[in-house]
Order: structure tokens, then sequence, then C-alpha cells
């Protein structure tokens, strides 16, 4: 680890120019340690008030430093936002859920080998120097959205469920904002090495969560191993039903892009009919008209639509028809 | 920097690079060497121990971070005289090979059961908010945070679940 300054912020303005923000740890210490992220300067947040959930009009406000055990235990959460807690438990281990936070959470970074290798070219990690995963070992890299300077995909699970759920991303700054969730991350385009919209100096204050959407609410990870791993492939759902037919859909899926996907085409799709494997498969054709392999990650395509449509049959009651 | 750590109910002063993480300040400058280090990167669980009661990773976490907060090793479970209960059950289910992984099994499984007492879901529980049978996929998936690489994980489950009490041999 490259030597840093560190500071201990009492105040949300308390934090000196240029500084990292550090709050759980167990993104940003693990890339220092490997000397991929070299910040000269720390600033602790962990000692400011940002560790409440409440309620924020007919939804709720989960504070930036809200532990990612304690808002997947949350008794609020559990019963309004199923799918917000199984995300979070679906992801990381017991230690590291109790360390992680909600604003971390969101701006953790990619875990493509070439990223974390500083040995290798990466346009991510240094702009220009070419992309390794392009040609190289990529079984977890993107399907959708990729750009020929990057293919790293967000590892994240809760991110997904947050965009399942219209979320946005309350930012304190000199003009501070509300982004929504769907506007938060960037493509990589040709400036990979810029993730979100945050703005230097800027932070994350809370995550804003709307009314309850109700209705049946699944997160389903494919994964290379039962627990505590990145996923291949993740589907977000909350479906609403009136009569046997699809009243409401949001679906957003993980592992397949640089940002939690969404498709609102395939939603409109599913909007008013009877569930169907048929219907899904029409969804799944939409979602992945654009969708592209690079070899080790070609299975991600038909694997997200065999999980698209295990996760709708669930989802809207059909019995599974082997 | 001047760092003052708490450590099993003792107050240490220390002088430390702000690099340090947890795990180091306990091994090279405490001399707990009950925790181990594994992979240093928050994968292994072989660092784990207990923030205010609360299980997390001791590599990825620096100490100048967690001076106001009580910090539980090993040693401050239990003695060779005075064995804690998960001590005791490791010993008596042959909960280890090699022994490299069994202190952070033992700090785990400690909040790990706080944490079902506490009421909190898992990826296992197949209900969110209704109570928490300790069965056989519930604890490994609560514990898949700590590698074994001795594979004595059977042993480990029937050594959790006999500390905690539960009767049966759910599957």
């Amino acid at each position: 680890m490259k030597p840093f300054t560190y500071h201990r912020a009492s105040t949300l303005t308390d934090r000196p120019a240029g500084a990292t923000i550090i709050a759980g740890g167990t993104n940003l210490l693990d890339l220092m340690k490997h000397e991929v992220m070299t910040p000269k300067a720390l600033v602790d947040i962990t000692a400011l008030d940002l560790n409440r959930i409440e309620a924020h009009g007919d939804g709720l406000r989960i504070g930036a430093l809200v532990r990612n055990s304690d808002l997947a235990a949350d008794p609020v959460i559990r019963r309004d936002y199923p799918l917000l807690s199984r995300a979070l438990l679906a992801g990381a281990s017991g230690q590291l859920r109790n360390m992680a936070t909600t604003g971390g959470n969101l701006m953790q970074r990619t875990r493509c080998p070439y990223f974390y290798d500083t040995r290798m070219p990466c346009n991510k990690r240094e702009p220009g120097s070419g992309c390794a995963a392009i040609g190289g070992v990529n079984r977890n890299h993107a399907i959708l959205g990729a750009s020929p300077a990057c293919i790293a995909t967000y590892p994240g699970d809760m991110a997904v469920a947050l965009r399942a759920l219209d979320a946005e991303v309350e930012i304190e700054s000199p003009a501070p904002r509300q982004v929504p969730l769907s506007e938060f991350y960037r493509l990589p385009a040709d400036t990979p090495d810029v993730e979100t919209v945050m703005r230097p100096g800027e932070i994350i204050t809370a995550v804003l969560l709307p009314a309850p959407a109700g209705g049946q609410q699944r997160y389903r990870k494919v994964r290379d191993r039962a627990s505590y791993a990145f996923a291949l492939v993740s589907v977000a759902a909350i479906i609403g039903m009136e009569n046997n037919r699809i009243a409401h859909a949001a679906l957003a899926f993980g592992g397949v892009a640089a940002k939690p996907w969404r498709d609102p085409g395939a939603e409109a799709l599913l909007i008013g009919q009877e569930p169907s494997d048929t219907l899904f498969g029409r969804a799944a054709d939409l979602i992945l008209q654009s969708a592209g392999g690079y070899g080790g990650n070609d299975f991600k395509i038909p694997l997200l639509r065999r999980t698209l449509i295990a996760t709708l049959r669930d989802a809207t009651g059909m019995e599974a028809t082997a | 920097m001047q760092i003052s750590l708490s450590v099993n109910g003792t107050s240490h002063e220390l002088t430390l690079d702000p690099r340090t993480t947890l795990l180091d300040a306990l091994r090279q400058h405490l001399g707990l060497t009950g925790t181990k280090k594994g992979c240093d990167h928050g994968q292994c669980g072989a660092c784990t121990v207990l923030l205010d009661g609360r299980r997390v990773s001791a590599c990825l976490t620096l100490a100048c971070m967690v001076q106001d907060q009580p910090v539980t090793t090993i040693e401050g479970l239990g003695t060779p005289e005075a064995l804690s209960p998960l001590q005791q059950q490791f010993l008596d289910h042959d909960g280890f090979q090699c022994g490299y992984c069994t202190p952070g099994q033992i700090c785990s499984a400690t909040a790990m059961l706080k944490e079902i007492a506490a009421g909190w879901p898992s990826h296992a529980s197949a209900d969110l908010t209704g109570p928490i049978a300790l069965t056989h996929a519930e604890i490994a998936e609560r514990m898949s945070g700590n590698l074994c690489r001795c594979a004595a994980y059977a042993n480990i489950v029937d050594a959790i679940r006999q500390a905690a009490g539960a009767q049966g041999d759910a599957a």
C-alpha cells in the first residue's frame, strides 16, 4: 500500500480537498493493497451522522453509512422492499456485509482481473493503455453496453435491486442533487475510467426509495458457487398481477453490463399479457437484441435468457413447465 | 500516528503508520497471533474478529478507523482453562484439521449465532420475516465467508449446531 494521510471527518464538509472517501473500506483497501488505487489522502466519514433509515415521503431515506447487514435485516426493508433485502443477502459474506456501507456499495469498482493486475493494460485504470479483457479471459464480462475500450461489469447486487425499485441517489455538493439510479452509472464508451456521474468533492449522503412497489419481488442470482461469489447473471424482478395478467413489471439485470441494466421496452411488452414462456422469451429477445459476447462470456446470453424466464415463471405464479 | 485500541477489554496506546490494518496491529504490534492472516484480501475469513460484537475482516479494516470500538479476538472469547461453548464444541467435534482457519471460524460463528438470535435472515432463509431454523443450509450460507482448506466443514457445522443447542438432524 502506498502512504497516505488520514483524516477523520467530523462534519460533511470537513474533508480535505482531493481526499478519497473511505467508509467500510472493503473494496477500497483491497484496491489500495493491489496499488490499483493510490490515494494520497483518505478521509474517514464513519463518524458522520449518515446511518439512519427514516421515512421520506411515502418511501424511505437510507443513510449512506447504513451497513449492508443492517439494511438487509431492517424490519421495514424486509416487509416493504424484500427485493432489496434479497439482493443484499445474495452478496458478499457475513463479515463484509457488516462492514460495507450503502454509499460505498454503490461506488464499488469492477472485479475485472485486468483492472486489478497493474502489469496489464486497462483503459479503466490507465486510460489509453488498452483492454486486455478483449481477447483475454473474459468469462465474467459484459454482454450489453460494452465498448471497444472496456468490457468490464459493475459487480454489485444491491444497485441492481435499487434500479428495479426506481431508487435515487442523494448527493451533497456545492450543487446538491438527487440522481435517479438509472442515470447514476455511465456506460464505458471511450472513457471507462469515468464510472458514475459523481464529480470531484461530491459525497453520497443517502439512497432514496419511493413508495413500496408491492407485487411479487424476486432476486435471482446465478454464480459459480452457491455463496460468496459475484453474479454471472442476476435478475431483479417486481411483478404485479391482476386477473392473471401482468399489470406491473420492473426488471433489472446484474453481471451483464457496466451498470444495472434495464429495458423499458421489455417491461412494456409484458404489461397486460397473460404469463407464458412464449411471452417471456419475446421479452428476453428484446433485451438481448443488442447483446454480444467476447468468447469467454458467450454463455451469458443464453444464461440471461433462461434466468429471466425462470424468474418470471416464479414471480407470475406460473407452474414450472420443466 | 498515535492510535488507541481496546482489545479484549484492555486499552493499548500504539504509534502506527496509518496503513496498518487491524490485523497487523493485533499480530505485529500487540502479539495477539491467534487472529490469522490468510489471503489478506477479505476472501478467506481467517482474520475474522469481533468489532463491537459484530464479525468483520480485520485485514480490510484500518486500525486508525476503529479506535472507538471494542475489539474481541479469539484470545478474548475463552482461555484453555475456560473455553467458550463454541471452542469446546470445535474440540469435541474435530471441527478442524490444521487449525489455521479455526480462530476465524469460531469468531465468525460466535457473531453468526447472535445474528440468528436477532432474527437476521440469510440468503438461505425461505422467509425473510419468519423464524430461522438452524439447518445445515443456513449455517453453510452464513459461514461462507470462512474458508477451510482442510475441508472440515461437516464437523464445523456439527460443532456450531451443538453449541447453539440445535436438536435433531435437520437437513
